[in-house]
């Protein structure tokens, strides 16, 4: 589908049909008082060149990669994304698909969809995986929404070494609802600490993520069956999917849902946004989960095709008692997450993955030569935390003005963590780039 | 769908203005929905029932029933204690379109209040009632 503007004979022969003669008249009815006199106070059009220009600028303000080199994750990676998905993302049938309100007209959406499910299942080692929502955050505050309906109780743990905008989000969502959140500290191995989840009942989940907001991997086994013993839903949440290619599944290792931010595959960071929410579950918790749900069926012939099922639980049909107040999917990057999955391949993600860890665990052990301190001794994969003597903002700047930007300062979300900072190193950064940061540090 | 006239609506049992029947038997009462309420429903493709020893009050919700076409809440008829739930019903819901009063039960309970039970209305009102809605 082509989106092409109307020319002025186009408006004049629509306005002549319904016998209007200007763009104001369909305005008519709306009292005078009520509309706008005048135009916009909006500054002058810009030819394509000065808008390139003025755009390249903007641009040029900001600490962007390639020019700048990033060392800072904390949900948002910077990973290769091959040409081969920019050029078929760009398309015209995948670039302006949206979730399909007519969807068994649209067969080669539904299929992309379920292809999507299929290989976001396989990732995570889960039995049922949705069409993804929105982003890694409202993901889990679903997660948590649907372990709270399944087991009827009102009282969620969540561990405080979750993506502390994440963690927001969830607030945001449970805020109405009489759900009380508690919040599990964690221990000085930068894992979470278990010991206070001995002294609640009644908890409808837990919810960690692993690797967690420190980069440390968390001991899902033993967590999953602390919670598993108490008779409640293990969530695990996740902001670096790419990690499964090298350490076990969410699935293996006993989650009843498994959730999170997809960026990783194949989408640009975009300060932010537009990002991935995958979400998968065990299937007999399928009824009650949130998202759209692509199924595969035979048609009167016995031909292969594609249906929106279990639309009951959706909010078009059930209303307010919908297992979700979303009934849309972010398709474009689900698309580009599928495309991803597909193109680089069981063997691709895990030789990504061990990049990545291999890449870090360079950077961490140059940092210790050089006489820092790594804060938690757990295993990591490709974040890790590095604490400094005071007054490392000054130095922090000047790498800035070097084009570096070394880490994120976790004082912001953990006030006890001064000085104490956290790194990411994907496959895009080289050898070169770390000894860079390694010598900005130490000078 | 069925007319009016062509529903099987039995007297041994007593009905629910939201579509539920109730049929004592002894001490107990065994729930379930009105040949009315499947044939509106359409093909039953789920059911979702309560635990046993789970109470409710009159009116609360009970579970779900869920067809091709839509998702409907069921109903307490009277208050009480649910002694069982049909079992069939998690590998045959359509059991419920086959044979709403009987292989298509859904709960058995101890009402806490047999007065309740008296305020349930008869085949005839029921009927009068769906006359109604039409």
């Amino acid at each position: 589908m082509r989106y092409l503007p109307h020319t002025n004979e186009d408006i004049s022969s629509m306005l002549q049909v319904i016998g209007i003669d200007t763009l104001d008249g369909l305005f008519s009815s709306i009292p005078e008082d009520c509309r706008r006199a005048g135009d916009l106070n909006l500054p002058k059009p810009l030819s394509e060149w000065e808008l390139n220009d003025h755009m390249s600028k903007l641009a040029g303000s900001t600490a962007v990669s390639p020019e700048y080199k990033v060392f800072m994750g904390a949900g948002s990676y910077e990973h290769f994304i091959p040409e081969s998905i920019s050029y078929l993302l760009s398309r015209s049938e995948f670039a302006t698909s949206y979730t399909p309100y007519q969807p068994e007209m649209s067969q080669g959406t539904l299929q992309a969809i379920y292809e999507y499910q299929t290989l976001t299942a396989r990732l995570l080692g889960m039995e049922v995986a949705n069409a993804s929502l929105y982003d890694g955050a409202s993901a889990l505050a679903e997660a948590l929404l649907m372990a709270i309906r399944i087991t009827r109780r009102k009282k969620i743990a969540v561990s405080s070494l979750i993506h502390p905008l994440y963690r927001r989000v969830v607030q945001t969502y449970l805020a109405p609802t009489c759900c009380q959140i508690v919040e599990l500290p964690y221990l000085k191995n930068g894992r979470t600490d278990l010991i206070t989840l001995d002294e609640i009942d009644d908890l409808a989940a837990v919810a960690v993520q692993s690797p967690n907001f420190f980069g440390c991997i968390e001991n899902l086994q033993a967590i999953g069956k602390k919670t598993h013993d108490k008779d409640t839903l293990f969530i695990t949440s996740f902001t670096e999917p790419l990690a499964y290619g090298l350490l076990k599944n969410p699935g293996s290792l006993g989650a009843d849902i498994a959730c999170g931010e997809g960026q990783s595959l194949s989408i640009p960071r975009s300060f932010g946004g537009p990002v991935l929410g995958m979400f998968a579950s065990k299937m007999k918790y399928v009824r009650n989960m949130s998202g759209r749900l692509v199924g595969k069926t035979k048609d009167m012939d016995g031909k292969k095709g594609f249906v929106l099922t279990l639309a009951t639980r959706e909010q078009h049909i059930r209303r307010e008692k919908a297992t979700s107040n979303i009934c849309t999917n972010s398709s474009l990057c689900a698309l580009a997450a599928v495309m991803y999955m597909a193109s680089v391949g069981g063997t691709g993600i895990r030789e990504l993955a061990r990049l990545n860890y291999d890449k870090s665990e360079y950077l961490k052990k140059e940092f210790k030569k050089a006489g820092f301190t790594i804060s938690f001794d757990s295993t990591t994969f490709n974040e890790f935390v590095v604490k400094f003597p005071a007054g490392f903002e000054t130095k922090y700047e000047n790498l800035l003005d070097k084009k570096i930007v070394s880490g994120l300062p976790l004082a912001t979300y953990y006030p006890e963590l001064t000085n104490q900072y956290l790194f990411c190193v994907t496959e895009t950064k080289t050898k070169e780039d770390m000894d860079a940061l390694i010598r900005g540090v130490k000078s | 769908m069925k007319e009016i006239d062509e529903l099987n609506l039995p007297c041994d049992v007593r009905y629910a203005e939201d579509h539920e029947w109730i049929r004592y038997e002894g001490d107990k009462v065994r729930i379930g929905i009105s040949d009315y309420a499947q044939d509106q429903l359409g093909d039953i493709v789920f059911v979702e029932l309560p635990q046993s020893n789970d109470t409710f009050e009159k009116g609360e919700e009970f579970g779900t029933v869920e067809s091709v076409k839509a998702v409907s809440e069921l109903y307490m008829p009277i208050g009480g204690e649910i002694l069982s739930v049909n079992p069939a019903l998690e590998e045959s819901p359509d059991l419920v379109n086959q044979s709403p009063y009987n292989d298509g039960w859904m709960i058995e309970v101890k009402p806490s209040d047999s007065a309740e039970l008296e305020a349930l209305i008869t085949r005839d009102a029921y009927l009068e009632m769906l006359k109604g809605l039409e």
